[in-house]
C-alpha cells in the first residue's frame, strides 16, 4: 500500500471528546460494497454502511441475516383478526345481541369485511412502527451528524462507517484498512455520549 | 433494486432522460421546496383556498340548517353527497395502486408519480371522508359509527355494510397515510441535510426521525414498504368493494347486482389515474419536470386509462344485458329509464366521456399528446362523477311507489360543498407540492443504471446505444 496516509483525514466533534466512529466516503455504490465487503472480512461487527437509496447486494457484503420484521407483521395480523373477531361477537352477539334483516346475531359471513380490515390494519401498524423499532427510529442525536461531509449522504455520496466500540477497532489498524478501500476522504468523529 | 436497463427489443425506454445524475434529482425535486413558489403556483393556490373558505360556509350553514337544505328528498335519499363520497374514495384508488400494485409488479417507471399520487389519495380520502360525516344530520352523534362504548349500552350493527364501510375506509385512509409516511422518510433527511436555515432543519429534521441512511435501517426500510405493498394491494381492491356494497347489499333494482365490487374497482383505477394524469400534467408544466416524469410515463398512463375505460365500458353493457336476461321487470325499467329516461342527458354523458373519450388512446399520436391526454382527463374525471350520480338517482328516483316520482334538483349548497371540497383537495395538494418532496428520490435514484454495484461508468456500451427517452 504506497499511497497510505494520502487520504485526506480530519477530526470532527465537540473539543474534548473521544472518538466514537470512524467515517470513510465513497463516489460510486460499487466501492462503498468493496470497502463493506472488506470491514466483513476483517471481522468487524459493529459497522454501518450509509446510502442514499438502498443497494442491492449490500446486505451480503455487510454479512447481514435477514430482517425480522415479517415475524413482528404476522404477529400483528392474527392479533389484528382476533381482535375483530372479538369486537364482533361482544358487541354482537353477546352485548347487544338483535336480528337485523333476518340474519342471526352470529351471522359468520357478515364478519368478513371487518376482520379483513383489522387484520390489515394492525399488520401496517406492525409493518410501520415494528420497522421504527427494529431501526430504533426515531434517534435525533447520534455521533455521526456531527460530520458536515456526512449531509452528502442523503444527496449523492456513499459512506462506511465503523464504530469505535468495536472489539476490532484500533485506530491506526481501522485506518488502514479503510485507506486500503480508497475512499475519498477518511473522518474520525468524536462525540462526549458514544 | 437491481437495474438491468430498458429492453430495447420491446421498445423499452430509460426511465429518465439519459445523463440524469444523482445529485441533478435532489436538485430538481429539493429546489421546488427550497426556492420561491412561482406565480402559478400562488394563483392556484389562493383560487384554491377561497373554494375551501366557500365549503367552510356552506358546511357550517348545513349544521345549522339541516340536511334540508340539500335537494335529497324522497325516495331521492342519497345524491350528491353519497356521490361525491364514491367519487372521491374511487379517485384515491389509483394511487395505491401505482405505489403498491405496480411496486409488486417492479413497474419501475411508477418510481417517478407514486409520491403525488400517494398523496393525492390521502387528500382524497379526506375529501371523501367529510361526506358521510356532514351527511349523519346530527353530525355531534357522528361517532355513533364507532364501536365506542356508551352510556346507553348499544353497539353499531357489524352486519350493515355502511359499518364495513368506517372500517374500510378508516383503514385506507390510515394504512394509505403510514405508506406515505415510510416512503417520505428519507427524502425529508435530504431537505434536512440541505436546509439552509435551522428552522427547516428542525421541522424536517424532526420529520425524518433521524434516519442517517444506514444500510441496517434499509434493509428493514425494503421489507416494511414490501409488506406495506403487499397489504395495501388487497386493501385497495377491498374498499371500493365494500363501498359497492353499500349498493349491492340493498333490494334496490339498478344496485343489487354482483357485478358491483369488480366493476366499482376498475371504475375507482380509472377516474384516479385520470385524476393522476391531471395533476401531473400540472405539476409538470408549472414546476418543470420533465426530465423527471417524460411521455413515457405520459403513455403508460394512458395505457391504463384505455384498459380500466374498456372494462368500465363492458360493466355499462353486462348491467343491461343482465336486466334483459334476468327477466324482472323491474331491473328492466330502471335500465331503459337510465338510458332514455329523464336523466338521459347524465348516461349519455357518463357513456360519452367514459367509454368512447378513452378509445381516441388506441392510436399512439394521440396517447402522447399532453394537450389531448389533459383534455381527456378532465372528461374522465367527469364521466365517473356522472357515473356515481347514475347509479345513485337514476335508480332511486322512481322508486316502487309511483306517486312518489320525481325528479332530483341540487340546491345552490349542493354545489356549494361539492366545488368546495375540489377546493380542499386542492389546497392540501398544493400546499404538498410547495412543501414536501414531490417525487421519491431515493426510490428514483435507485432505477438508475449507476445505483448498481455492478455498474462501470467506463464500460456502458449498452447505453450508447440506447434510444434515449424523448422528453418534453
Amino acid at each position: 500500500m504506497a499511497d497510505v496516509h494520502n487520504i485526506p483525514l480530519t477530526r470532527v466533534g465537540p473539543e474534548g471528546a473521544s472518538p466514537a466512529l470512524v467515517l470513510a466516503e465513497y463516489d460510486t455504490p460499487a466501492a462503498c460494497m468493496h470497502a463493506a465487503e472488506k470491514v466483513r472480512d476483517a471481522g468487524y461487527t459493529h459497522f454501518d454502511v450509509h446510502t442514499p437509496f438502498p443497494v442491492h447486494g449490500m446486505d451480503k457484503a455487510m454479512g447481514l441475516k435477514d430482517s425480522r420484521l415479517g415475524w413482528i407483521v404476522a404477529t400483528m395480523a392474527i392479533l389484528g383478526f382476533s381482535a375483530a373477531v372479538g369486537l364482533i361477537t361482544w358487541a354482537n352477539v353477546i352485548s347487544y345481541p338483535f336480528v337485523v334483516g333476518g340474519k342471526p346475531p352470529l351471522s359468520i359471513p357478515a364478519y368478513a369485511p371487518v376482520c379483513f380490515e383489522l387484520t390489515v390494519l394492525f399488520s401496517a401498524f406492525g409493518a410501520v412502527f415494528g420497522m421504527l423499532g427494529l431501526n430504533k427510529l426515531p434517534q435525533h442525536n447520534h455521533p455521526i451528524f456531527e460530520s458536515d461531509r456526512f449531509r452528502a449522504v442523503t444527496d449523492d455520496k456513499f459512506f462506511v462507517s465503523v464504530e469505535c466500540a468495536d472489539p476490532k477497532y484500533d485506530e491506526s489498524g481501522t485506518r488502514a484498512l479503510l485507506e486500503s478501500t480508497k475512499p475519498n476522504h477518511i473522518e474520525i468523529v468524536e462525540d462526549n455520549e458514544p | 433494486m437491481s437495474n438491468d436497463g430498458p429492453i430495447q427489443d420491446i421498445g423499452e425506454k430509460h426511465l429518465v432522460v439519459p445523463g440524469t445524475t444523482f445529485r441533478k434529482i435532489t436538485e430538481a425535486v429539493s429546489r421546488v421546496t427550497e426556492n420561491p413558489a412561482p406565480r402559478g403556483w400562488w394563483i392556484m393556490f389562493l383560487a384554491a383556498v377561497s373554494f375551501t373558505g366557500v365549503l367552510g360556509l356552506a358546511i357550517g350553514y348545513l349544521f345549522f340548517r339541516g340536511v334540508g337544505v340539500w335537494g335529497n328528498n324522497s325516495p331521492v335519499g342519497w345524491a350528491w353527497d353519497i356521490t361525491n363520497f364514491v367519487w372521491w374514495v374511487g379517485i384515491g384508488h389509483a394511487g395505491t395502486l401505482i405505489s403498491a400494485v405496480l411496486f409488486l409488479f417492479r413497474q419501475k417507471w411508477r418510481t417517478s408519480i407514486n409520491r403525488f399520487a400517494e398523496a393525492m389519495t390521502i387528500f382524497a380520502v379526506i375529501c371523501a371522508l367529510l361526506f358521510p360525516g356532514i351527511h349523519v344530520g346530527r353530525v355531534w352523534h357522528a361517532y355513533y359509527m364507532f364501536p365506542i362504548p356508551n352510556s346507553m349500552s348499544i353497539w353499531p350493527n357489524f352486519k350493515s355494510p355502511l359499518l364495513w364501510d368506517v372500517f374500510a375506509v378508516g383503514t385506507y385512509f390510515t394504512v394509505s397515510t403510514l405508506f406515505w409516511f415510510v416512503g417520505l422518510i428519507p427524502d425529508l433527511a435530504t431537505l434536512r441535510d440541505r436546509s439552509v436555515n435551522s428552522v427547516r432543519r428542525m421541522v424536517y429534521g424532526f420529520l425524518s426521525l433521524g434516519w442517517r441512511s444506514s444500510n441496517r435501517h434499509w434493509q428493514n426500510y425494503e421489507r416494511a414498504y414490501m409488506i406495506l405493498a403487499a397489504l395495501s394491494t388487497p386493501l385497495v381492491l377491498s374498499v371500493h368493494s365494500v363501498v359497492s356494497f353499500d349498493f349491492a347489499t340493498s333490494v334496490e333494482p339498478g344496485w343489487h347486482t354482483t357485478i358491483f365490487p369488480p366493476y366499482f374497482v376498475a371504475g375507482a383505477i380509472f377516474s384516479g389515474f385520470a385524476m393522476v394524469m391531471t395533476l401531473m400534467l400540472v405539476a409538470r408544466v408549472v414546476f418543470k419536470m420533465n426530465d423527471l416524469v417524460t411521455m413515457t410515463h405520459v403513455e403508460l398512463m394512458n395505457k391504463i386509462i384505455l384498459a380500466t375505460g374498456t372494462i368500465v365500458g363492458y360493466a355499462y353493457a353486462m348491467e343491461f344485458f343482465i336486466a334483459w336476461y334476468s327477466g324482472n321487470e323491474y331491473e328492466r325499467y330502471v335500465f331503459l329509464n337510465r338510458a332514455f329516461g329523464p336523466y338521459a342527458w347524465a348516461y349519455w354523458t357518463m357513456i360519452s366521456c367514459n367509454v368512447i373519450s378513452p378509445q381516441l388512446y388506441w392510436f399512439k399520436r394521440l396517447r402522447t399528446n399532453i394537450p389531448l391526454s389533459f383534455v381527456i382527463s378532465i372528461f374522465v374525471n367527469i364521466g365517473m362523477w356522472f357515473e356515481r350520480f347514475v347509479i345513485i338517482v337514476t335508480s332511486l328516483h322512481r322508486d316502487f311507489i309511483p306517486s312518489s316520482w320525481g325528479y332530483f334538483h341540487p340546491t345552490p349548497v349542493d354545489i356549494a360543498i361539492y366545488m368546495g371540497s375540489l377546493g380542499l383537495f386542492f389546497t392540501l395538494f398544493l400546499l404538498f407540492i410547495r412543501w414536501v418532496p414531490m417525487i421519491a428520490m431515493a426510490e428514483l435514484k435507485s432505477v438508475l443504471p449507476e445505483a448498481s454495484a455492478h455498474h462501470h461508468a467506463h464500460d456502458d456500451h449498452d447505453h450508447h446505444h440506447a434510444q434515449p427517452a424523448k422528453a418534453e
